[in-house]
């Protein structure tokens, strides 16, 4: 079951939507916000919350890439793997990280700190390469920077 | 020079407020369209301007609100979306305009939902775009306090609600009916027209959906008129536009210059150039689904017929830049991987081949490729191909393949024959 504070957000989306169903990325991304990630328990509530099958929620929840459907560590850095990053070099700090963390793409540290997933396109290519980490914008990097950014996420 | 979108936008600094923004004229022309024009005269004014969509199509504006049913009879219920979803690669444009005056945004929606009757409206925003969301929310709720939002607006019969939507990802959210599909809460896949969202839309209701450089221009236009409007630009097509370069260039950045400025002038003057060492190889005009053009096409004006003309399109107009120390077949494969990635999977020549062709350039790229695979990407050039999808992904996708192989024909045989990437 939704807790009380995810079924609140809900309650509160469904507001804005002609059907329930309409409702079902909204739901993933308040259950993401309070549980980090989307777990099959996660789909079985959201469809008994909105009233259709796991198979419809999990349809839609495969789909978008901003949706993790597996767990994911506590901070989330997503690279750049776009054209302008790769003119301007995101392999260097893609290699750059892998030697900090000993993660590629797709993986996450033994201590659950860091994952480190591809992202098309952050929209900043005038200052490639870039990367993001939860909410927090990283740009023109150089493979020296990577430390100092990386400290700031415990 | 007129600079209408960017005058009140001051690089790192937040944007005006909305008092701020009355105080230099703001919400002057949706006060004036609600309540003295009428919807007609509203959408005369846009057609009569020309204004072309700036998302990419370049489809007219006016034209689009005009098949948009109006009248005792049209459906009660009506939307416009505006597309700030922004995931074409190489593109950060609408970003200038979302967090530089979203005021100007809101405004020009109230006008454009005004004259398409719609009562709500949603800006979709890609979910990357944190700072942009904060303050299109603040923006928007001192728009509902000041009464330019919700019922009766200025206490005219009109209403008009506004949310904002931002997205989970996927480049499909940027096709307008895959769009429409994700804020129905479904996957972004495209839909077929027609009928076309203007009939039918948004949950089966009429919808207009406009890029965020198209709405802004919308308050401008109805307080300086059509005519202003086209004198703007250098070539006829009206307006002036957000460029934006990227790639090894001296100062990447985004300007508003008039519609129709050459290439050479946005590259050399305003980016100021390649990086020193560096030669000008290739240029995508448009964002990354676009062709290939190259140093001789520097003349060209970057307007929708002039970039027509040449074999590419103007796309989002912002342009990525291929220096001649990157290797143009690394980069393709880089591009075709996006590509084949963000295939919905809906239909079968983008969903299985976009993969083949990622795979092909790989191989070319590591070494291993043969001659006959330069003739399976010329194939796949032109089976995917407008016509043979639902959507503009794969014929977008194969665009900067086919003008790769056309002007960058030696490098990929060089790969070939040396079995190895010279690059590296």
């Amino acid at each position: 079951m939704l807790k009380t504070e995810e079924q609140k957000e809900l309650e509160e989306e469904l507001k804005l939507v002609p059907y329930k169903k309409a409702a079902t990325i909204e739901a993933l991304k308040v259950v993401q916000k309070h549980r980090g990630w989307v777990s099959d328990e996660g789909i079985k509530d959201i469809a008994e919350f909105l009233e259709i099958t796991p198979d419809e929620v999990d349809g839609v929840a495969t789909f978008y890439n901003m949706v993790f459907r597996r767990e994911v560590g506590r901070h989330v850095i997503l690279l750049c793997d776009s054209v302008s990053c790769y003119i301007l070099g995101y392999r260097k700090i893609q290699e750059e990280i892998n030697k900090k963390l000993k993660i590629n793409f797709g993986e996450t540290t033994s201590d659950g700190r860091f994952t480190m997933l591809p992202i098309p396109c952050l929209g900043t290519c005038d200052h490639a390469p870039a990367l993001m980490i939860d909410n927090d914008l990283h740009r023109d990097l150089d493979s020296d920077k990577i430390d100092s950014i990386l400290e700031a996420y415990k | 020079m007129e600079k209408p979108l960017t005058q009140h936008i001051k690089p790192n600094e937040p944007p005006m407020s909305l008092n701020e923004y009355e105080k230099v004229g703001g919400y002057k022309a949706m006060q004036r369209a609600l309540k003295e024009l009428q919807p007609k005269d509203v959408l005369k004014i846009i057609s009569d301007s020309n204004l072309r969509g700036r998302g990419g199509a370049g489809f007219p504006t006016g034209m689009k609100w005009s098949f948009v049913p109006m009248g005792d009879n049209a459906p009660k219920e009506k939307y416009l979306v505006c597309n700030a979803d922004e995931m074409e690669p190489g593109t950060f444009k609408d970003r200038l305009l979302l967090e530089g005056n979203p005021h100007q945004l809101i405004e020009g929606m109230i006008i454009a939902a005004f004259a398409i009757q719609a009562n709500k409206g949603y800006i979709f925003l890609r979910w990357a775009y944190k700072t942009a969301a904060e303050l299109i929310l603040k923006s928007i709720a001192e728009a509902y306090n000041a009464g330019y939002l919700g019922k009766n607006i200025l206490g005219t019969s009109y209403s008009f609600d506004l949310y904002l939507h931002t997205s989970v990802g996927r480049y499909m959210c940027g096709e307008e009916t895959g769009l429409l599909n994700a804020l129905e809460g479904k996957r972004a896949t495209p839909r077929a027209k027609p009928p076309f969202p203007q009939v039918s839309g948004l949950f089966g209701k009429p919808t207009i959906v406009n890029n965020v450089e198209t709405l802004s221009f919308v308050p401008h236009i109805v307080n300086n008129g059509a005519e202003w409007f086209k004198k703007l630009s250098l070539t006829g097509e009206g307006g002036t536009k957000i460029y934006g370069v990227s790639g090894k260039v001296k100062n990447p950045n985004t300007w508003e210059l008039p519609l129709g400025t050459t290439m050479r002038e946005i590259i050399f003057e305003h980016a100021g150039g390649m990086r020193d060492g560096l030669k000008l190889k290739g240029i995508l005009p448009g964002g990354a689904s676009t062709d290939f053009l190259t140093e001789e096409h520097l003349d060209v004006n970057m307007d929708f017929t002039s970039v027509g003309k040449v074999g590419s399109r103007l796309g989002t107009g912002t342009l990525i830049i291929l220096d001649d120390k990157t290797c143009p077949v690394g980069m393709l494969h880089n591009l075709e991987h996006f590509f084949a990635q963000e295939s919905c999977g809906w239909c079968t020549p983008c969903r299985d081949g976009l993969p083949w062709v990622e795979k092909i350039l790989l191989s070319i790229e590591e070494g291993d490729g043969r001659m006959e695979d330069l003739d399976l990407l010329a194939y796949h050039s032109k089976e995917l191909g407008p016509g043979r999808t639902f959507c503009a992904l794969a014929p977008g996708a194969v665009e900067p393949l086919q003008s790769s192989l056309k002007y960058f024909r030696e490098d990929y045989e060089m790969h070939i024959k040396n079995k190895r990437c010279p690059w590296r």
